[in-house]
């Protein structure tokens, strides 16, 4: 169970997060939407512990445990698993090497055995079949001359083989087509399991007519500001973001109308 | 990619220091706080001449050593030059003048008159400060396949398996034996490589050298085991001036590795070698270091000036000759491992990783002098640097009017960690032949602050992290060592970043 309270975040002195709260049960499926500047990726990187962005209020309460005071590799120890809009390249470090030293970290923090290479690659190459990736990039460096749709891929293939809690997925779909986007969506959706959450982070409602959620968050100024099940996503699409920020501003302008005295 | 054709020297110098601060700065700064591991002392009595340089002390190093009449006369030679010159200033390296009056050209520890004849004779001392370092010299430690020149200060105390490279033919001793048993070898190709007054520094070790290491490969003789040199200094104020000549005769070939360390001392410390290879038709030397003078202090205090001449004369035919250096001590370095490709065919390499961290510089490179016709060369350096570290590559590739078809690649690249180091690529290109193809590359990147987060995303320690990217970085040229080498390279570079993560 994630419990996020009135969360505010700032990069180089500027606000970005005003205020969030969400909370997502276990097995639960949410999906963040909003437009672009909205902060749906700094959510992301602040769940994950990137210390570019500063928690300036609010909690974060994950299972019990104050998520926020761990580093990042400790959530992802812990189980916490980000799906990058942007993966990195790590010129030199073949994917095999990284995955495994990756696995094996996750694994020791979890009391389990590491892995030896045999029991590693057999793991990685069933994984690697599911996603649809060829053999070869085990052995090629991490996301380097990746296309876009590689390296997504790459991406659901690190979230089988850690087997997180919780995963969230920053804008996963985006520079996808549709071949490509389902079968993403189908390595995500196997992954769907009662004791695994994830927030899906999407620009396009096309996403979730592949990864259906359980709930639906559309975000703007830093604040969740709607909250409904699949059909808000299909409501959005039909009006635009242009909808909610009118919406949103009209309550804005009234709550400070208000607020006067 | 570049074709140049073109009869005009080109240069083009680049530079780049990097800005912008790094996100874990505080991870990445106590990451590259580091203990030097081979920074002791050891206590020996010691045969020392007194501090200084004139014909005097030349003239007693060359009887201490007992050598005969021309090497003299050619030492003095080369002192006379040396007088005329002056200290070259074109590096982008900064230090105070060095006093040349001030440092002790010669200090053997004591031993029997002629040197050690066996293990046995060896003071003990001398033996457990080679173990300490990882080189046993002991008959049942020795390292399986590698046999070991263990130079100490001025002098050789011990080289191993010398009978069993003596059945193949293969002659390897210290320099000081190899004048004594083998004066005709050392005659013949002595300072054919690189001259006595070549250069400030090459001329100096000309006139001082004390010891070092010889090799001989026989016509058709293919080493059998890895052949290595581990260099010490020990004694305060010592400078360290060895030379080393390895002859690859006709078919021949030989892998040779170079290690040094030395102890943590307040004062700079001067090492100026000389090292000359020659490879006759069909042969090959690869010849391989992993330098690990002491560095400095984290404020720059102390630390081995590395002023060193390297090259190799591909003299033969289809000779190849190929350096590979990892670079991670000395506080400066200033050094160019070269090939001239005399012989047709032939092919030099350049293998390079400079690490400078703190306020170490690097000012290194190497030149390839293209003569023979269809003359392959590839030059590939990673430097690497960080805290206050300034990292130089200084790269000439010249194509003379008389090497039809010759070939370079040559790839720079340079990796920042933090945001107060520096990284500089000079490479000149000097082409004289219309059928040459010259292709430079360079790149510069910085440890991202992405890169980092991506892998501790992923439950990946910082540590761990860094000394991942810094290892893909170098592994193109960590692939051409030794193996067991190229395992102590990695665990080297991983020692000179290491720290604890705040």
């Amino acid at each position: 169970m994630l419990k996020i309270n009135n969360l505010h975040a700032a990069i180089d002195g500027k606000a970005i997060l005003k205020g969030l709260n969400l909370e997502v049960a276990d097995g639960e499926v949410h999906a963040i939407m909003g437009p672009n500047g909205s902060g749906k990726s700094t959510l992301a990187q602040v769940l994950a512990g990137r210390e570019t962005f500063t928690v300036t209020d609010g909690s974060v309460d994950w299972n019990g445990a104050d998520l926020l005071a761990l580093p990042a590799e400790e959530r992802a120890r812990a189980g916490l698993f980000l799906a990058f809009q942007y993966p990195v390249e790590i010129p030199g470090v073949s994917n095999a090497y990284f995955l495994k030293a990756a696995v094996n970290a996750v694994r020791r923090h979890r009391g389990l055995p590491e892995y030896d290479a045999m029991d590693f690659l057999a793991r990685v190459k069933a994984e690697m079949k599911a996603v649809g990736m060829k053999e070869e990039f085990l052995y090629r460096s991490v996301n380097e001359g990746f296309s876009g749709g590689e390296k997504k891929r790459n991406e659901v293939l690190q979230m089988a083989l850690l087997e997180p809690r919780l995963a969230v997925l920053d804008e996963t779909d985006s520079g996808l087509d549709i071949d490509a986007l389902k079968i993403v969506a189908e390595g995500v959706n196997r992954l769907r399991s009662p004791a695994r959450s994830m927030i899906v982070i999407t620009h396009y409602q096309r996403l979730l007519d592949y990864i259906v959620p359980d709930k639906v968050h559309v975000l703007s100024q830093g604040r969740i500001v709607r909250s409904g099940g699949r059909e808000l996503a299909l409501e959005l699409e039909e009006h635009g973001y242009g909808w909610i920020d009118a919406a949103q501003g009209d309550k804005a302008g009234g709550a400070s109308a208000g607020a006067r005295p | 990619m570049m074709n140049a054709p073109t009869s005009a020297p080109t240069s083009t110098p680049s530079s780049a220091s990097i800005a912008s601060p790094a996100r874990r700065g505080d991870a990445i700064g106590a990451f590259l706080e580091q203990d030097y591991a081979a920074g002791f002392e050891t206590t020996l009595d010691t045969d020392t001449v007194p501090k200084g340089l004139s014909e005097d002390v030349i003239r007693m190093i060359s009887a201490r050593k007992g050598e005969p009449e021309w090497l003299l006369d050619w030492r003095l030679e080369a002192y006379r030059h040396w007088l005329t010159m002056s200290p070259p200033t074109w590096a982008a390296v900064q230090f105070p003048a060095v006093d040349f009056q001030d440092i002790v050209y010669y200090s053997a520890p004591k031993s029997k008159k002629d040197g050690p004849k066996s293990l046995d004779e060896v003071d003990p001392e001398l033996l457990r400060t080679f173990e300490k370092l990882g080189v046993p010299l002991h008959e049942r430690a020795r390292l399986a396949g590698v046999a070991v020149d263990a130079v100490f200060d001025s002098v050789s105390v011990a080289t191993t398996f010398k009978k069993e490279l003596g059945a193949h033919g293969v002659i390897f001793c210290s320099f000081s034996e190899a004048v004594k048993e083998h004066p005709e070898l050392v005659r013949k190709y002595l300072g054919t490589v690189v001259p006595p007054g070549d250069n400030f520094y090459a001329a100096l070790n000309s006139a001082v050298f004390s010891d070092g290491s010889f090799v001989f490969i026989p016509k058709g003789v293919r080493c059998p085991m890895e052949l290595s040199t581990y260099f010490r200094i020990n004694a305060r104020d010592t400078g360290q001036f060895e030379r080393t000549l390895i002859i690859a005769e006709e078919g021949a070939s030989v892998s040779y590795l170079e290690g040094c360390t030395a102890p943590m001392r307040d004062e700079n410390q001067l090492h100026a070698a000389v090292v000359e290879l020659i490879a006759l038709d069909d042969a090959k030397i690869k010849y391989s270091t992993v330098q690990n003078w002491y560095p400095g202090d984290k404020d720059g205090k102390g630390g081995i000036y590395n002023f060193v001449t390297k090259r190799g004369d591909c003299r033969g035919a289809r000779s190849h000759i190929s350096w590979t250096q990892v670079e991670t001590g000395s506080a400066i370095t200033w050094k160019y491992p070269s090939v001239i490709l005399r012989g047709d065919d032939s092919v030099g390499d350049f293998h390079s990783v400079a690490l400078t961290n703190n306020l170490q510089q690097a000012d290194t490179g190497t030149k390839m002098i293209h003569m023979g016709r269809n003359t392959r060369s590839t030059i590939l350096s990673k430097g690497i640097s960080a805290g206050r570290g300034s990292n130089t590559f200084r790269g000439l590739v010249k194509i003379t009017p008389k090497a039809e078809g010759a070939r370079n690649y040559t790839q720079c690249d340079s990796l920042l960690i933090g945001d107060r180091c520096a990284a500089h690529t000079f490479p000149t290109i000097e082409v004289r032949h219309p059928t040459a193809h010259v292709e430079h590359e360079a790149t510069t990147s910085r440890i991202g602050e992405d890169q980092l987060f991506y892998a501790m995303q992923r439950g990946i320690s910082a540590e761990d992290a860094v000394s991942m990217i810094v290892n893909g970085f170098c592994r193109e040229v960590f692939k051409e060592l030794p193996m067991e080498f190229a395992v102590e390279a990695q665990k080297l570079l991983g020692v000179s970043l290491e720290g604890s993560v705040g």
